[in-house]
């Protein structure tokens, strides 16, 4: 593989609060190419924060120090607010949860999506409607004409998750963080929306960060996966060989989720061990 | 000692209903006590109710009521700290015994509004149906009175005095309690941990009054705590127009009013009564912003 | 235990009725675990509602231990079966104690002994008396379900109706509480039913389990046959093969 897109070193995320500091990131390390890259972990684990981290998203009081953060030829330590503003949406981008939270409620999905256009690529207001109708089709949404006047509300979740994808894809970035980008939707679309988000990683060569707590479908969708325990990368292996994972905690998250193909009398529990921290 | 008595408020792991529920007072009164703007607010309404319970003593033995034409109008000076009015009584002793007037119409009001405007409003939010309808059809109408043109027609009906002020002021007081106590009720009436009461069984009223009354009591508080000002203020304006507490009682609308011919001249008459009116306003405010920030579960 | 018949349940959404579950029938038999899966918008917990009679049906039969069930459940009917909701995060009153929260049962029912009773119930769902004075803010998701589960049975109930009790909580919380779950119904001889969208979770707890679609049950099978896919809807297998993750293959 040629030079990683991002290269990550020693990064650590702290939020004081009135109890002492929270390290909600210790002394994170890695590095991405035009691949995709799964992190995994329970909640407080700190992978959403890495990535928010990646993106210059940590707000006041919180604290991000690293010994390298880098971001293709820019040195990410570096930047200011406008040059974040630079880089995201136009070279890095973020797709979250819940498309319901992250579209203006009152504002069309065309509108949305083309101003991205506008703002990030100065196309003019026609080319803008142009690309936002290609893009609505890239995600498979079937009729782009009638969806680009059709406002948030009026989606279904998968839609409006597949409109999220197209408003954040349309700048054409290398970089790509998914937050979960599946949960809140069923088993069923969830996978056309992986599908989706995988055809585009491929063909526009992204690198595509993809945060979950799920281990299957991280395992089953992309090529190389991070483990995250209390703010700790405590395992990284290539995904297809998770269930080969070597720490005890990695066993145990394994272990511990119902599967159809394994029955047990019992679930196994994780049992913590305050080492995994050190 | 004091160490050990926090621990005990503070502590995680509480051994008895009563350390639960005094750590949880404890951590409100904190939260109070380190909102700067919050503690000004709680500390002007201590003074002020410390002032109403202790205005003889304060007023070190002078009458608010004692009149003395011989030194009328005096300027504020080391006899009459606040001065005189046009009767020669002493303002620092009517400022100190208006508190009392002031507080008791605080009180008088709190005690008839609060409970109607939950009663009302829980029992709409929760029954719905027509009985909702209903019941806040009733509300809109008294929503609909102009609060001081009722205060003058019941005091023109009833005679001017402090009982009907507070009759005035409660009746078109209760309606904003009762919409929002119902907002509050439809929204907690869905909510799964209701659910879960009436799946066990539970009555009508003990679903209404254990569970969904003490979750609307604390913006019903602080609503109530914000209207002070507003009331106060009312009390005061009643007075000033001579219909709120009679002479010779001492109360702070009717001295600002007293004053209102000799301002240019003697401004202490008119004045100082005219700052207690505001800076109790100013407290009650301040208070209630700060109970909203503690009693704000989002906070947490 | 429970048998229900062509239960349908209508909402009306200003104007428009919108039929959420439309002729489900099913039977539970005492001392089984019965699982109902489906996605969102198929009706799962809709069905569960009405079970437990806090919403609106219409069926031919709803029967609860061998005994109709009336529109309005009297005191005593409600005590055949408790709810576990799916948020523990909005289903324990947010300014009560464990302790408030688990007594109220027994205070409504007018049973003696309350704090015997309180704190076998706390031990029985592993909590530690430690929590027992805590306000709900104070304790994890994992210990608030516990909590919900613990007054869910304080009343002994033959029947525990789940909607989703663990998609909420973290995958090894989760494990935590399905083994809580498996156990209890062992030890309480416990007739359940269980709504889930996770096939994982059903097929681990459920003896049977039906598969809903748009409000109708497309069929129900056994746990074994589940794991083996051998079920007969195409609906059905599409669900499974989404269960067991992304598969890059172009279908």
């Amino acid at each position: 593989m040629s030079a990683p897109l991002l290269t990550v070193e020693d990064l650590n995320v702290s939020f004081p609060g009135r109890g002492g500091i929270t390290r909600a990131v210790r002394n994170a390390s890695f590095t991405l190419g035009r691949e995709r890259l799964g992190i995994v972990g329970e909640s407080g684990s700190g992978k959403s924060t890495t990535g928010r981290a990646l993106l210059g998203l940590i707000s006041h009081p919180g604290v991000v120090t690293a010994k390298t953060m880098r971001f293709g030829s820019d040195d990410l330590l570096a930047c200011t607010e406008s040059d974040w503003q630079q880089l995201r949406g136009r070279r890095m981008s973020m797709v979250m949860q819940d498309p319901k939270y992250s579209l203006n409620p009152v504002r069309k999905i065309g509108q949305q999506i083309g101003e991205t256009c506008r703002l990030h690529l100065g196309s003019s207001r026609k080319d803008a409607e142009q690309r936002t109708l290609a893009m609505l089709e890239a995600v498979k949404i079937r009729n782009p004409d009638m969806v680009y006047h059709l406002y948030p509300h009026q989606l279904s979740g998968g839609m409006g998750q597949r409109a999220m994808i197209a408003m954040m894809l349309v700048a054409e970035p290398d970089f790509l963080i998914a937050d979960e980008p599946t949960s809140a939707l069923d088993v069923t679309v969830q996978n056309e929306v992986l599908r989706i988000l995988d055809d585009l990683v491929r063909d526009r060569g992204m690198g595509l960060i993809f945060i979950s707590h799920n281990l299957t479908i991280v395992s089953s969708f992309c090529d190389r996966v991070l483990i995250m325990y209390g703010g700790k990368i405590v395992e990284e292996c290539a995904a297809k060989d998770l269930h080969k994972a070597r720490h005890p905690y990695t066993r145990a998250l394994i272990a511990a989720a119902p599967s159809l193909d394994v029955q047990r009398a019992e679930l196994a529990t994780v049992t913590r061990d305050p080492e995994w921290l050190l | 000692m004091s160490g050990n008595l926090t621990q005990w408020l503070m502590s995680e792991a509480p051994a008895s209903r009563r350390q639960a529920v005094l750590g949880n007072a404890w951590r409100g009164l904190l939260a109070i006590v380190f909102n700067p703007a919050a503690l000004a607010g709680l500390c002007i309404v201590a003074v002020l109710v410390l002032m109403a319970i202790f205005a003889p003593q304060l007023a070190g033995g002078i009458s608010p009521i004692e009149q003395n034409l011989a030194s009328r109008l005096a300027p504020p000076s080391a006899e009459h700290w606040f001065g005189t009015d046009e009767l020669g009584r002493d303002i620092y002793a009517r400022t100190l015994h208006g508190a009392r007037v002031t507080l008791t119409i605080v009180m008088l009001v709190s005690v008839v509004v609060a409970p109607v405007g939950l009663a009302v409003g829980t029992f709409a939010g929760y029954l719905g149906g027509w009985i909702d309808a209903v019941l806040m059809r009733i509300t809109d109408i008294f929503l609909a009175f102009p609060r001081l043109v009722l205060a003058l027609a019941f005091a023109a009906a009833l005679g001017p005095g402090i009982e009907n002020a507070v009759i005035a002021i409660s009746l078109t007081a209760w309606p904003p309690y009762a919409r929002i106590a119902r907002s509050e009720t439809v929204t907690i009436a869905k909510s799964d941990f209701i659910l879960a009461v009436v799946m066990q069984g539970a009555s009508t009223w003990r679903v209404l009054f254990k569970h969904i009354v003490p979750l609307c009591l604390s913006s019903v508080i602080v609503r109530l705590t914000l209207d002070m000002a507003g009331i106060i203020l009312t009390a005061a304006g009643l007075g000033f127009l001579g219909l709120g507490a009679q002479p010779p009682s001492a109360e702070w609308g009717a001295m600002v009013s007293a004053g209102r011919d000799v301002i240019l001249d003697q401004w202490w008459v008119a004045t100082i009564p005219g700052i207690a009116i505001f800076i109790v306003s100013l407290g009650f405010n301040l208070l209630g912003d700060g109970l909203r920030d503690v009693f704000d579960p989002k906070s947490s | 235990m429970i048998t229900v018949k062509d239960l349908s349940v209508t909402f009306q959404n200003s104007g428009r009725s919108i039929h959420a579950v439309r002729g489900v029938s099913f039977d539970v038999a005492p001392g089984e675990t019965f699982g109902i899966v489906g996605e969102s918008g198929s009706g799962k917990s809709t069905v569960l509602k009405a079970i437990a009679g806090i919403i609106a049906s219409s069926s031919s039969a709803l029967e609860v231990d061998g005994r109709s069930a009336a529109k309005r459940r009297s005191r005593e009917e409600r005590r055949l079966m408790q709810f576990v909701f799916q948020d523990p995060y909005a289903s324990l009153h947010p300014r009560q104690t464990v302790d408030d929260i688990l007594r109220e049962p027994l205070i409504i029912h007018g049973i003696a002994n309350l704090d015997e009773k309180v704190s076998a119930a706390i031990a029985d769902v592993g909590l530690s008396p430690q929590h027992r004075f805590r306000y709900p803010h104070q304790l994890s998701g994992g210990q608030r379900q516990r909590v919900a589960i613990a007054r869910a049975l304080i009343l002994r109930p033959p029947i525990l109706l789940l909607d989703e009790p663990t998609s909420a909580l973290d995958v090894s919380v989760q494990a935590e509480i399905l083994n809580l779950l498996s156990k209890l119904r062992r030890s309480y001889s416990l007739t359940s039913i269980l709504v889930s969208h996770d096939l994982g979770v059903v097929a681990h707890l459920c003896n049977r389990i039906a598969i809903m679609q748009l409000g109708r049950v497309v069929e129900v099978v056994r746990a074994g046959d589940l794991r083996v896919g051998a079920v007969s809807q195409a609906y059905t297998r599409e669900l499974i093969a989404a269960s067991r993750g992304f598969t890059r293959a172009v279908t």
